[in-house]
């Protein structure tokens, strides 16, 4: 079986970013960029299946800009077997992106796609339902451990509350909670062999997909800011405070 | 043109997060419908139809939609669609894992996690772990949108009399059957819902210390328990008590950090509290910056105390 799996090039988890001051998206130009984390763990879950002998063959997918190649290359150090970029200079929305993508798949005839629940960017975690729904696939969402059992997918899935299991029929689109699998570190070696594996460049027009905006961004603005707290130095002044001044028990 | 809310329910209760929509619903303009799609949920149906300011509640009752499915549901709310102007999900882990879904099938795109409609196609919504806010216009015909509930009052639970209409359910997809669930046993107050939190983090060190400081306090103040992604990671606590970008955002009265550090991603999930109290042994952990009231302290001495001075 072949597996999909698209990852996204992301400004690093541990970057406060900032909002640029004239209110036009925030400033990203010198962040440090890295592969989105859900992203990280749907490459090791892939990986984890190939060696399980489930899995066949490992294609990583990103849409974007050229340096995209980069996250590429780092899932390719990780374990996939090829890569595919569709480059784009526009920014790409989670429909866009769901559309490019189901085209790659009527195209690659994957029996699994795997990607992370969210994007940490912008935060939508929406392109693996959408995906799904465009290709009339079953989905797993925010799965936390998954199985091939009698050629069927056993998905757990993270719910409010607990989990719930589901069998979907293969082929099937699911998408990484945090508790999946702890992705492995590339080692060197594998860097310098990711480099040799081959990556294909389309661009959008190439797959016959309208990648234009639904949602336009008005603004970015800076969230509103908290009012400087106070330290208590112990615990019977930190009480009085509570009851007394901020009145909430 | 009318704006339908997708129910969250159990069959027999619409659950909070439900209300919260209602609220948003009400700021897009236009007739509020409420679809309540399940089996054997007529008790939810009848709650739904109490909820203030709901016109009517449509009421799809089959086996294949007994355990919210997203394939069932999207097709459900596909075949509603045509009516409505605006498709309104709770962003929960049900309203998150269907509203794509129904949008990708519309060809339109989603709006996720609103928390303030500013006008019937104008929205607000946090990116970057709540570090920027976007307003957001959309320009499509049916705009479909998840609403993060801490963004809306909750409409009250009683004092509607919308009627409640049946309406055929969806054929079932064979691709996807529900297998089984764990749902953890709880009687303190929903997370999400809670108007006091106590929460820890790594610095509790075993589930049983967790459970043995925080518990009295929780037990004390009728507070909901919550984690870090740490403690969460560590096995101190449940996975679903994590606070924080990737876990449950909460916005209560009251929120209780013990030995939690502050990252970003935890901060993305309680930020909006009302009142944030911080104890932390180290005076440097950002939790502090964000803090109300920091009390810089051994969480083990200090909770115990805590306790004691309630």
């Amino acid at each position: 079986m072949k597996v999909l799996v698209p990852v996204k090039r992301v400004v690093d988890y541990n970057v406060k970013v900032r909002v640029k001051s004239d209110g036009t998206g925030v400033d990203i130009a010198n962040v440090k960029m890295s592969m989105n984390p859900f992203d990280e763990i749907a490459v090791e879950e892939a990986v984890r299946l190939k060696e399980k002998g489930v899995v066949t063959e490992i294609i990583a997918v990103s849409c974007g800009v050229t340096q995209c190649q980069e996250t590429l290359r780092t899932a390719m150090a990780i374990g996939a077997d090829r890569a595919i970029l569709v480059e784009s200079a526009d920014e790409l929305q989670p429909l866009a992106v769901a559309k490019l993508l189901k085209a790659l798949v009527d195209k690659e005839q994957p029996g699994l796609i795997i990607l992370g629940k969210q994007a940490i960017d912008d935060d939508c975690n929406q392109t693996g339902q959408m995906l799904a729904a465009l290709a009339g696939l079953p989905q797993g969402a925010f799965a936390s451990k998954v199985e091939v059992v009698d050629g069927k997918l056993q998905v757990t899935r993270e719910i409010d509350g607990g989990s719930e299991t589901l069998a979907l029929s293969l082929p099937a689109v699911i998408t990484t909670d945090l508790r999946l699998n702890e992705p492995r570190y590339v080692t060197l070696p594998n860097i310098m062999k990711a480099k040799k594996k081959p990556l294909e460049v389309f661009k959008p027009a190439d797959l016959g997909v309208d990648v234009s905006s639904r949602i336009k961004t008005l603004s970015v603005t800076e969230p509103p800011k908290r009012g400087a707290g106070i330290k208590v130095p112990d615990v019977a002044t930190l009480v009085a405070k509570l009851k007394n001044e901020a009145k909430v028990i | 043109m009318a704006v339908l809310v997708i129910a969250e329910h159990d069959n027999a209760h619409i659950k909070g997060a439900t209300l919260n929509t209602v609220t948003a619903a009400l700021a897009c303009g236009g007739d509020v419908h409420v679809l309540v799609a399940g089996h054997n949920a007529g008790a939810a149906a009848a709650a739904a139809a109490q909820i203030a300011g709901v016109a009517k509640v449509l009421h799809a009752d089959a086996e294949g939609l007994g355990h919210g499915l997203a394939e069932n549901v999207a097709a459900q709310v596909l075949a509603l669609a045509p009516s409505y102007s605006h498709l309104l999900f709770p962003a929960t882990a049900a309203g998150k894992n269907v509203s794509p879904r129904v949008a990708a099938l519309l060809d339109v795109g989603q709006i996720s996690d609103a928390t303030k409609v500013v006008s019937a196609d104008t929205f607000e919504r946090p990116i970057y772990a709540g570090n920027a806010i976007a307003t957001v216009q959309s320009s499509d015909a049916v705009k479909v949108i998840t609403v993060r509930t801490t963004g809306f009052d909750a409409a009250a639970a009683t004092g509607g009399s919308a009627a409640v209409e049946s309406v055929a359910a969806v054929a079932a997809s064979p691709s996807s059957s529900y297998l089984g669930s764990e749902i953890a046993k709880n009687d303190r107050p929903e997370l999400t819902a809670a108007k006091i939190i106590v929460s820890g983090g790594r610095a509790m060190g075993s589930s049983e210390k967790f459970n043995e400081v925080l518990t009295p306090l929780a037990d004390k103040l009728g507070a909901a328990l919550g984690a870090s992604r740490a403690a969460v990671d560590a096995g101190y606590a449940p996975n679903d008590w994590q606070v924080g970008q990737t876990g449950k955002i909460v916005a209560p009265s009251l929120y209780i950090a013990a030995g939690i550090s502050g990252a970003i991603q935890h901060l993305a999930g309680m930020k909006d509290s009302k009142v944030i109290v911080a104890i932390n042994k180290d005076p440097e952990a950002p939790i502090f910056s964000v803090a109300d009231y920091g009390l810089e302290a051994d969480l083990f001495v200090a909770v115990p105390e805590l306790v004691a001075a309630l």
